[in-house]
């Protein structure tokens, strides 16, 4: 046992530090987090079972009752909505995941080690990422399936995922110092649905806003929510009744979901790095 | 810093609020040495754990551990230390080998070489078997040792283990003595900290008592034990005997008390190895028959009183059970 555990100059040498050794770090802890996804069977249904499920109990619950303005069917409406709403809601698995790991031993475990220690927030949020292509993936799918034509082309297509992953990622930076300031997991996830699910209902997800209160409409016209199911709205080609309202987000939604997400990341990720290196201060 | 001292620590202190959980340590361990740190729950041992491991920084004072200045060469610390926690910090939802091989990662070895160590060190602890199972299905001393293993994935020179054996069960206990004794052959340095003076006594070259922030003591096993006025001897003679003291006085260092009946003798004693059989043969040639001989080790609590005057687990009489509470939770403040 002995040789195994003494230092000997056959162990193999660690990486220096550098970039290389930054993205090895960052690499280990995507891992480790995808890894819990597929062993939390509801953070795993959150991104396998839900988003098939939400996606045929709107189209055709919803789909029978809503008239769109302008035309056109409810399946091509809403599958922008029912990627926003599947992945705001999923980006709760952030707060829930990081509070976990808050209050867990494996924080100190990581600080004790000489890594770099933004990579446990950067691991993270990559984790997510990834989850976030698969959500996407499956509601893009099952769109498909039942109906849902994109219209603009290759590019335009794929334009207008990668709208949803970008505004995704700045939510689950946001998630991040939910899952940071809250209590517990419990905790992370009780405050999580209060915010997220409104942000994603109370928008032109899954109803034109058109015919919304006054104030609720004000609220969903610059939803970020709104601005990025608008945007992906038109470069797919889809029905987009936001595009008659006035509201600076509903006229320029490629602009302004990317400034919502710009904005989104360039507070929320300096936020949880100073709060991470808030709650791990001894 | 000290030279050949592996960790050296001077004056230091901090405090949790109300609580003044390190009132000023001093501490020194020798490179290739064990040190054992000894005291209640609360009195400051994991704080000073947490402090030299770079988990916490000290409001005053300073410590090098491997030549490296604990706060400000944080880094070059990490990378010379092997640290077990008091709390479980190993990831309840991957497998052994999966911890193993992201601490390993973590820690700069390539993905090659941090599979190859993590399969090393599970055979090394007895976790092969169950190297590929989650964690949840994992005993307690199972996870101890995958913690102590974890610990050891870049094969550190200095290591830290905050009481290792706390609340493991018989077994479990000497079976992390036996990885303890092999770990620290090799010739690396160990820092442990327990409540168990057989423990310190079993595996540490030195000892530290700490009470309330502070060293109250500071030697040996045997320095210790003889300050605390070692260990008792017990004696149930079958009969009254009047040469008894007489036939007994060559084996005590003091006093001797006969009970009312005359029956039974109690007196301290220095603890060696058969020093009952020479207490019954002893006054066997006395022609004094026997019924009973306990030898008992002096435990933390006698070594404690003997120090502080106060036992370890109540409150002091000065000391009201509420102000003493937040000591308790000293050791859990992150």
């Amino acid at each position: 046992m002995t040789t195994v555990l003494i230092p000997s100059s056959t162990a193999p040498t660690p990486r220096a530090p550098g970039l290389v050794r930054r993205v090895a770090d960052v690499a280990a802890l995507t891992w480790r987090n995808l890894v819990h996804i597929a062993r939390e069977p509801l953070q795993l249904s959150d991104v396998t079972v839900q988003p098939v499920l939400f996606t045929l109990l709107f189209v055709y619950v919803f789909g029978a009752g809503v008239v769109l303005p302008g035309g056109g069917t409810y399946a091509d409406f809403a599958i922008a909505g029912l990627l926003a709403l599947n992945l705001t809601t999923s980006s709760m698995g952030t707060a829930v995941g990081m509070s976990s790991d808050m209050n867990s031993g494996v924080i100190d475990r990581f600080r004790t080690l000489p890594m770099w220690r933004p990579a446990v927030l950067v691991g993270r949020s990559f984790a997510d990422l990834m989850t976030a292509v698969i959500c996407a993936g499956i509601v893009g799918i099952t769109g498909y399936v039942i109906g849902w034509r994109p219209g603009g082309g290759i590019l335009a297509t794929l334009g207008g995922f990668g709208l949803f992953l970008l505004f995704s990622y700045g939510l689950s930076w946001g998630c991040a110092c939910l899952g940071m300031v809250s209590k517990g997991p419990e905790s992370a996830q009780g405050v999580g649905l209060l915010i997220l699910f409104p942000l994603a209902v109370v928008s032109n997800a899954l109803v034109p806003t058109q015919r919304m209160p006054t104030v609720l409409r004000a609220v969903a016209n610059w939803n970020p929510v709104s601005a990025v199911c608008s945007a992906a709205r038109q470069l797919w080609h889809n029905p987009n009744p936001s595009s008659s309202v006035q509201a600076w987000p509903m006229q320029h939604p490629v602009a302004a979901s990317l400034l919502w997400s710009v904005v989104l990341i360039g507070v929320f990720a300096p936020l949880a790095t100073v709060l991470y290196r808030r709650r791990t201060v001894g | 810093m000290r030279e050949g001292a592996a960790i050296y620590a001077e004056g230091l202190t901090k405090r949790y609020g109300e609580t003044q959980a390190l009132a000023g340590i001093d501490l020194e361990v020798p490179t290739g040495t064990i040190l054992a740190v000894l005291g209640p729950n609360g009195a400051g041992k994991t704080t000073a754990v947490r402090i030299l491991t770079t988990l916490a920084t000290p409001d005053s004072g300073q410590a090098w551990v491997a030549g490296h200045d604990v706060v400000r060469e944080a880094t070059a610390v990490q990378r010379s230390i092997g640290v077990t926690a008091q709390d479980a910090t190993v990831d309840e939802l991957l497998t052994g080998r999966q911890n193993l091989v992201m601490i390993g990662r973590l820690s700069g070895l390539r993905r090659k070489d941090a599979a190859a160590r993590a399969t090393e060190l599970l055979e090394q602890f007895g976790l092969s078997d169950a190297a590929d199972r989650i964690l949840t299905g994992y005993s307690g001393g199972m996870r101890r040792r995958l913690d102590l293993a974890a610990g050891l994935v870049t094969r550190p020179p200095v290591l830290f283990l905050d009481e290792p054996t706390t609340g493991l069960d018989p077994s479990s206990r000497l079976r992390m003595w036996d990885v303890i004794r092999e770990l620290v052959t090799g010739g690396v340095t160990l820092l442990l900290t327990t409540q168990y003076l057989d423990e310190a006594d079993e595996l540490a070259d030195r000892i530290i008592v700490i009470d309330h922030g502070k060293v109250i003591a500071n030697g040996t096993s045997g320095e210790l034990k003889a300050d605390t006025g070692g260990a008792r001897l017990e004696v149930t003679l079958a009969a009254p005997a009047p040469g008894a003291v007489a036939a007994l006085s060559p084996f005590v260092t003091g006093e001797i008390h006969t009970s009312h009946d005359g029956r039974r003798l109690r007196a301290p004693v220095r603890s060696e190895s058969g020093l009952a059989t020479k207490v019954v043969r002893g006054l066997d040639d006395a022609g004094i028959a026997v019924d009973d001989v306990e030898v008992q080790q002096p435990s933390l609590d006698d070594v404690f009183f003997a120090l502080t005057g106060h036992p370890t687990e109540e409150a002091p009489e000065d000391v009201s059970a509420d102000e003493l509470e937040p000591l308790a939770q000293a050791e859990v403040v992150r």
